[in-house]
């Protein structure tokens, strides 16, 4: 197991690193400067100038860049360009949006995907089976935003349950803030639970056919126990892998839902750090979620030894 | 009476005033739906108009404002005199002034904010506007004394612009976070990426504001502001971001749609510099070829007005040229054949703003009717922002210095590499852009620029007209750019929302005399 975990951190920590140089240096060469952005159709090129050593623009990027990571390593993220707040103060605001949504529609997606998942793979074949198979290709299809404006139409135009977007902050009372979370992680769940149920039932019928399940069905097992004791745990990992993958997708992905729901998330600020070349934003930002991803990927790695005891043998 | 006739009156009476009785309890709050999210708040040390569009004439005022007509009133200055050379303003404040912090704000306060507009290493997006300033002096707390090195005729207006208004040296630096000015509403909270709140200041020196409070919220995408719109989330977009939708708006009884003029004149911007466009024939035969009619109906859903010159057509001095650019692609064709440009390729740089691309496309195909072949580059507005389009490509500096601003010396004239672009240029007042020589445009004629000089000094309303007109004629013959049309502001908001700026004379979202009819 420790050699197992040993690697795996030797592997995020060599990925947070070659992330760090790409992310500084592929901004580097991004057209467009920030002051001249921020200053807009009338300014001087004398006020540009101001502007760029005011930020701290200038100077060879190398410097730049090690100054910068130096700074992550302890913390400090810098002072945005354009709000001229720190980083970190932005990022945690947003995280308090995207995080909860981003956990909303997971538990949203695995409470249906699970359920359907299993019953799809247990009465294979039967009109049941059918039925999720159909509606779950639909559920991929069909594309998230557009999902999410027929949810706005419905429910906040013409029932006027709910708002149609904004979020009005968690200092405004837990429900009134889930509340606001709840279209948009709907939105959110329903491509990810179809993702899910599909890959649920295939892993599952995958597993039910080995032969451990034989063997316990021939042991005197039903059908069901075997499914429950044998199969479903086996089924797991693939399953446990998407749901990783999916996390961190909602974490950073749902940008389109936070622009049809105008949530202040994480993925609406790092798009509009980008269009605003708050390069300081956007670099930080993408760290934190290249971080983030790599945590669960990590994490993700953890449970599959969990569920499978053969990887915590070292290999 | 009898006594069943008084029970009855008495009843109906009581009917009545449950009737009415929610109907009295007013709103006092309102949400506002803006499209781009400002950076900061501080309207001296940033040109996005986002900035102007919350805090303009709501937290900041200057010693001048810009009105809903567009016309210049005194704000904190409560008058002032000129003197005979037009070189020395004197401004009487108001008495009673506070910021919202509870400070008084008095002539020390001018001083040090329009100082600093010029001090070293300013980050004031319009110093130009106030180079003219020599020096400012405090002549007792209520009294100011600014004097110009040379006179300017637009002085008076210029101070009324977002970037000239009064701060306190106490604040200065943190107003980008937490805004303190002495307008009737202050700073309440600011929610990065969703929402800004402003409440109304009871200390404040003038006309209170009927409003106790007012959320600006952003949303950016069209559909969603839509659907925020009939959701009632948002009662009023002072500036709707899907014109498409409007004529729904229109014919559903609980909306109201405001269309009025804004100061965005709307160009195809030719880089003069540059061969073919360098030949005016070739310019010219550019503007014959596009029917502006054409793209305001394409692009902007029929809300737009055509101009033939850089002067909005509602402002009393705006000459209609567009005669000099009508529709004729017939003697754009004869043009080009004169100018033995028949055969050329020009690139057509779009940002992303809906008129630029959706118009963009329009005239490309225009052009390309009358044998112009045109290519279509989509960028981003930093991308338009750079050396790409907008700004000239920095000299080379010393070893190790670093590049250089093209404009400090002369040693390397400021170059544009750009063909063609469209943009519109929406602060008020500004034909004065074609005086200036690092511009993008790359204009370069004496004879406007002496036009200009002379206006610039000229303070007597008419005279001042007619330098205006001749102005205008004179770049709508030069054919500098293609003069396509001029924003149009359309305002959706709920029906019984009053006072809101019809016109937007300038960037802003003035709420102080905006209430609830019922």
């Amino acid at each position: 197991m420790s050699v197992y975990l040993a690697r795996r951190f030797v592997s995020l920590t060599l990925s947070l690193i070659v992330a760090s140089f790409v992310v500084f240096f592929l901004l580097e060469i991004v057209p467009g400067d920030p002051a001249s952005f921020m200053l807009g159709l009338n300014a001087t090129p004398e006020a540009a100038a101001n502007l760029r050593q005011a930020l701290g623009l200038e100077g060879p990027p190398i410097e730049r860049y090690f100054v910068w990571v130096l700074g992550l390593l302890q913390g400090e993220f810098g002072i945005s360009y354009a709000y001229k707040v720190p980083v970190a103060d932005l990022v945690a605001d947003r995280l308090w949006v995207s995080l909860p949504l981003a956990i909303y529609a997971l538990t949203l997606s695995t409470l249906i995907a699970f359920p359907v998942g299993i019953i799809a793979a247990a009465k294979r074949n039967s009109p049941a089976d059918l039925g999720i198979m159909g509606a779950t290709q639909l559920g991929v299809a069909v594309p998230n935003f557009w999902f999410a404006m027929l949810l706005v139409l419905f429910f906040a135009v013409t029932l006027r349950w709910f708002s149609a977007g904004g979020f009005p902050g968690w200092d405004e009372g837990f429900w009134i803030s889930m509340k606001a979370l709840t279209l948009p992680a709907i939105a959110l769940a329903l491509p990810q639970a179809s993702i899910l149920a599909r890959v649920m039932r295939s892993s599952l019928l995958d597993t039910l056919s080995e032969d451990y399940v034989r063997s316990a069905r021939a042991k005197g097992l039903s059908r069901r126990q075997a499914l429950w004791r044998h199969a479903l745990r086996n089924a797991l990992i693939p399953v446990l892998t998407i749901i990783g993958l999916q996390f961190s997708f909602l974490l950073a992905g749902a940008i389109i839902i936070e622009n049809v729901f105008f949530l202040p998330g994480l993925g609406r600020l790092v798009f509009q750090a980008i269009t605003s070349r708050d390069l300081i934003v956007v670099k930080s930002v993408v760290m934190i979620l290249v971080f983030a991803v790599i945590l669960v990927t990590f994490i993700v790695d953890i449970t599959y030894a969990i569920a499978d005891p053969r990887l915590r043998r070292a290999r | 009476m009898t006594g069943r006739t008084i029970r009855i009156a008495a009843m109906s009476g009581l009917a009545l005033a449950l009737a009415l009785g929610p109907a009295m309890a007013q709103r006092t709050d309102v949400n506002i739906g803006l499209v781009l999210e400002p950076p900061s708040l501080d309207p001296t040390a940033e040109a996005a108009a986002a900035v102007d569009e919350v805090v303009y004439a709501n937290i900041f005022e200057g010693l001048t404002q810009i009105a809903s007509d567009g016309s210049v009133v005194p704000a904190l200055a409560e008058s002032w005199d000129i003197s005979e050379d037009g070189l020395t303003y004197t401004f009487h404040l108001h008495d009673g002034v506070t910021f919202h912090d509870g400070s008084t704000m008095d002539a020390e306060d001018v001083k040090f904010s329009l100082d600093r507009i010029n001090a070293e290493g300013s980050l004031n997006a319009q110093k130009g506007l106030y180079a003219d300033i020599a020096s400012v002096e405090v002549v007792d707390p209520l009294t100011v004394e600014v004097t110009l090195s040379k006179p300017n005729g637009n002085m008076i207006y210029n101070l009324g612009w977002g970037d000239a208004v009064i701060v306190a040296p106490e604040t200065a630096d943190t107003n980008a976070t937490d805004p303190v000015g002495t307008g009737p509403f202050e700073f309440v909270e600011r929610r990065p990426g969703d929402s800004i709140e402003i409440g109304r200041y009871d200390g404040y020196w003038g006309e209170p504001a009927k409003l106790e409070s007012a959320t600006f919220r952003y949303i950016s995408d069209p559909t969603a502001a839509m659907a925020a719109l009939q959701a009632g989330d948002i009662d009023a977009f002072p500036n709707f971001p899907a014109p498409e939708t409007v004529s729904m708006l229109e014919n559903d009884p609980r909306f109201k749609v405001i269309v009025g003029a804004t100061e965005g004149e709307t160009i195809l911007t030719m880089n003069n510099s540059k061969p073919p466009l360098d030949d005016v024939r070739v310019r010219e035969a550019i503007a014959h070829a596009i029917n502006r009619q054409d793209v305001i109906d394409g692009a902007m859903f029929g809300y737009g007005v055509p101009i033939g010159t850089f002067w909005p057509p509602t402002h009393p001095d705006y000459v209609d040229l567009t005669d000099l650019s009508a529709y004729d692609p017939e003697k754009s064709r004869e043009l080009l054949a004169e100018a033995g440009a028949e055969d050329i390729s020009l690139t057509l740089h779009l940002p992303p703003a809906p008129y630029a691309r959706r118009g963009g496309e329009i005239i490309a195909e225009e052009l390309r009717a009358v044998g112009i072949d045109v290519e279509v580059i989509n960028v981003e507005w930093a991308q338009w922002l750079s050396p790409e389009v907008f700004f000239p490509a920095p000299c080379p500096g010393a070893e190790g210095e670093g590049d250089a601003p093209p404009s400090y010396d002369g040693s390397c004239p400021a170059e544009f590499s750009y063909d063609l672009t469209i943009v519109s240029h929406t602060e008020p007042n500004d034909i004065g852009l074609f005086a200036r020589d690092d511009y993008y445009h790359a204009y370069d004629n004496d004879a406007f620029t002496a036009i200009y000089e002379e206006l610039s000094v000229t303070s007597d309303p008419e005279k001042r007209s007619e330098l205006l007109k001749q102005a205008q004629r004179q770049i709508a013959e030069d054919y500098v750019v293609g003069f396509l049309f001029e924003l149009a502001k359309v305002g959706v908001m709920d029906a019984k929302l009053e006072g809101m700026w019809e016109n937007a004379p300038t960037q802003a979202t003035d709420l102080t005399d905006v209430y609830w009819s019922e």
